[in-house]
């Protein structure tokens, strides 16, 4: 069997005297979608930070597809392929779809005009056209603010940003937590069409029957450890609640 | 639609790809139309309209735009800046006093190299360049390095640019200036004096760069969400110091545009001057929030009040009502802003 695309093994990380993170393994497959759960203080977000390259760790090993790797910026994660969307979604609200989905990532004209610095603006608006219809998201107009757009609408340019930039492992930090039924269905529905471009999602969420309906795979944190591993088709809301809480000892799947 | 790539393995037949309509974008025309800078431009239009009618002997002639156009070129060349600046989410009240810092340090420069000529008067106005930037860099490392607020920095370097221009002249104007300069004043190409020729050069590169190159989307990124631009992995703070010397250095032009027009350092005539600048920038659209912005809106933002000053003088109303109509005038358009942006917000 191959390497897993993403394998992190014995995280360790303290904030003074308090250890967040005691020795966490954690590992994610392509075309997965790995929901992360836990519960507050579990140290989710501190393992997804130093997994993004937002946060170096004290101790313990990364490896992307087999090869060891340390990250000093996000921007070193991003180079490997690897994309977070942010639960505050990091959108500029002013500008439109396609200037957020090439932000820091302009494309240029070629030739002279290039060299000057001037934007070759149809290229990108088409890219990111491609890029919204390819994923079927319901963004209708791609020049708008993106603060005149629904909620659901502008996670789902968030997330289709992250999928244009990552090839390998995007991180969601609880992407439905601000949405309506229906745009977290749809949402729901465009996670599940990211995994299966072969991209390995890691899915943050507290929302139990939300993370068994599209995740592959659940991994479960608990006072900064990895203390169980479920395939979600044979699992239920109990059993993973139990394990965040301790009720129960999960046996990795 | 043809050429939709459809690079998602098999297996994602649950939706078909392109199941939704291609966006049905709002036509640019249409999308102008609804901008700031078009309603701005049309009040323009409605004032110049209404003074030619009052009085269709003096107000529309070539004297009223010459005299227009050479009032503001000066404040639009400080103008452009300060949109760059504004349109990041910044500030920047100190442009007045480095005017005049940047006039005295020309003056100064001319007198210390001596003699006349195009060359010493070239010498002048890098110096005078060359003094704004120094005062934007200083703003800049002060607001992006050491994170004091623009407001706060910027008033600071007001104070600050102002008294050490005093300093250098013991608080009286120079006025012994090359007679080359008189040359340029002097002399008016197509009937418009050099200085607007600068300016409209200054608000076309200005407005370019804005608008159509990278250094203007990250200047609009930063000043929409700073976060989520550094977050793009955009050198916010270098972009922030670029700003401000860009500000600091465009009132290095204005400083020596002024001493070519006056052929004084006029040290006391620029305590407005900031001001002045912002409530134009801002009568263009650009938002006080960042984000938002064009050179285009700003020019009519500052021809706005030039004209009403203009006009009211050849109608033979005091022009003090100017001031009085400006402030009535840029309290609205920042409300009308406010409306637009909370409809936005809630649809």
């Amino acid at each position: 069997m191959s390497d897993p695309l993403l394998q992190a093994s014995g995280i360790y990380k303290s904030y003074g005297h308090v250890e967040v993170l005691k020795g966490v393994d954690f590992t994610v497959e392509r075309g997965e979608v790995t929901a992360l759960i836990g519960d507050n203080g579990a140290g989710k977000s501190t393992l997804v930070k130093i997994l993004s390259g937002a946060l170096r760790p004290d101790r313990g090993e990364i490896r992307v597809a087999g090869r060891p790797v340390s990250f000093d910026s996000p921007q070193d994660a991003h180079a490997l392929g690897i994309e977070t969307v942010y639960q505050d979604l990091a959108l500029a609200p002013e500008l439109g779809s396609a200037e957020n989905v090439f932000a820091g990532r302009e494309l240029l004209k070629p030739g002279l005009l290039g060299r000057l610095g001037v934007l070759d603006r149809k290229t990108m608006r088409r890219r990111t056209q491609q890029a919204f219809i390819e994923m079927s998201t319901d963004v209708k107009d791609i020049d708008a603010p993106v603060a005149a757009l629904s909620g659901g609408q502008r996670q789902s340019v968030a997330i289709c940003r992250s999928v244009m930039w990552a090839d390998k492992v995007i991180f969601m930090d609880e992407p439905t937590a601000a949405l309506g039924v229906r745009q977290t269905g749809r949402v729901l529905q465009l996670i599940r069409r990211v995994a299966d471009k072969g991209i390995a999602v890691v899915l943050i969420s507290h929302n139990m029957p939300e993370v068994l309906q599209v995740a592959d795979r659940v991994q479960v944190l608990r006072l900064g450890r990895r203390v169980a591993e479920f395939r979600a088709a044979d699992t239920t809301v109990e059993e993973l609640v139990g394990a965040m809480t301790g009720a129960l000892e999960g046996k990795a799947a | 639609m043809s050429d939709v790539r459809t690079a998602a393995p098999a297996g994602t037949a649950s939706e078909p790809a392109g199941a939704v309509p291609p966006a049905a974008p709002r036509s640019p025309v249409r999308r102008f139309l609804s901008s700031s800078p078009a309603y701005m431009g049309l009040v323009l239009l409605l004032l110049v309209a209404l003074f030619s009618a009052l009085r269709p002997d003096a107000f529309p002639t070539a004297a009223t735009g010459r005299n227009i156009s050479l009032d503001i070129s000066v404040l639009l060349v400080m103008a452009v800046g300060m949109t760059y600046v504004m349109v990041a989410g910044g500030f920047d009240l100190s442009i007045g006093s480095v005017l005049v810092f940047s006039g005295v340090v020309m003056a100064k420069t001319m007198i210390a190299i001596g003699g006349d000529g195009p060359l010493v008067v070239a010498a002048g106005i890098a110096a005078s360049v060359g003094a704004g930037v120094a005062w934007g860099l200083l703003n800049g490392v002060c607001i992006a390095v050491l994170k004091v607020p623009a407001l706060i920095t910027t008033l600071g370097t007001m104070g600050a640019a102002l008294g050490a221009a005093q300093l250098m002249t013991d608080g009286n104007d120079i006025t012994d200036v090359p007679s080359a300069l008189l040359t340029i004043t002097a002399s008016r190409p197509l009937g418009f004096s050099w200085l607007v020729y600068v300016a409209a050069a200054v608000a076309l590169v200005g407005g370019l760069v804005l608008a159509f190159t990278r250094f203007g989307r990250h200047t609009y990124l930063i000043g929409s969400n700073e976060e989520s631009a550094r977050r793009a992995g955009i050198d916010v703070d270098r972009h922030l110091i670029k700003l401000y010397a860009i500000s600091g250095g465009l009132a290095g032009v204005a400083g020596a545009l002024s001493l070519i027009r006056f052929a004084t350092t006029t040290i006391s005539g620029h305590a407005t001057d900031a001001l002045q600048v912002i409530t134009g920038v801002v009568l263009g659209g650009t938002s006080l929030y960042g984000g938002v912005g064009t050179v285009l809106g700003t020019v009519v933002g500052i021809f706005i009040p030039a004209v009403l000053q203009n006009g009211f003088v050849i109608t033979h109303v005091q022009p003090y009502w100017q001031q009085v109509v400006i402030g009535f005038v840029l309290i609205a358009a920042v409300y009308v802003d406010r409306l637009k942006r909370r409809r936005r917000e809630r649809s």
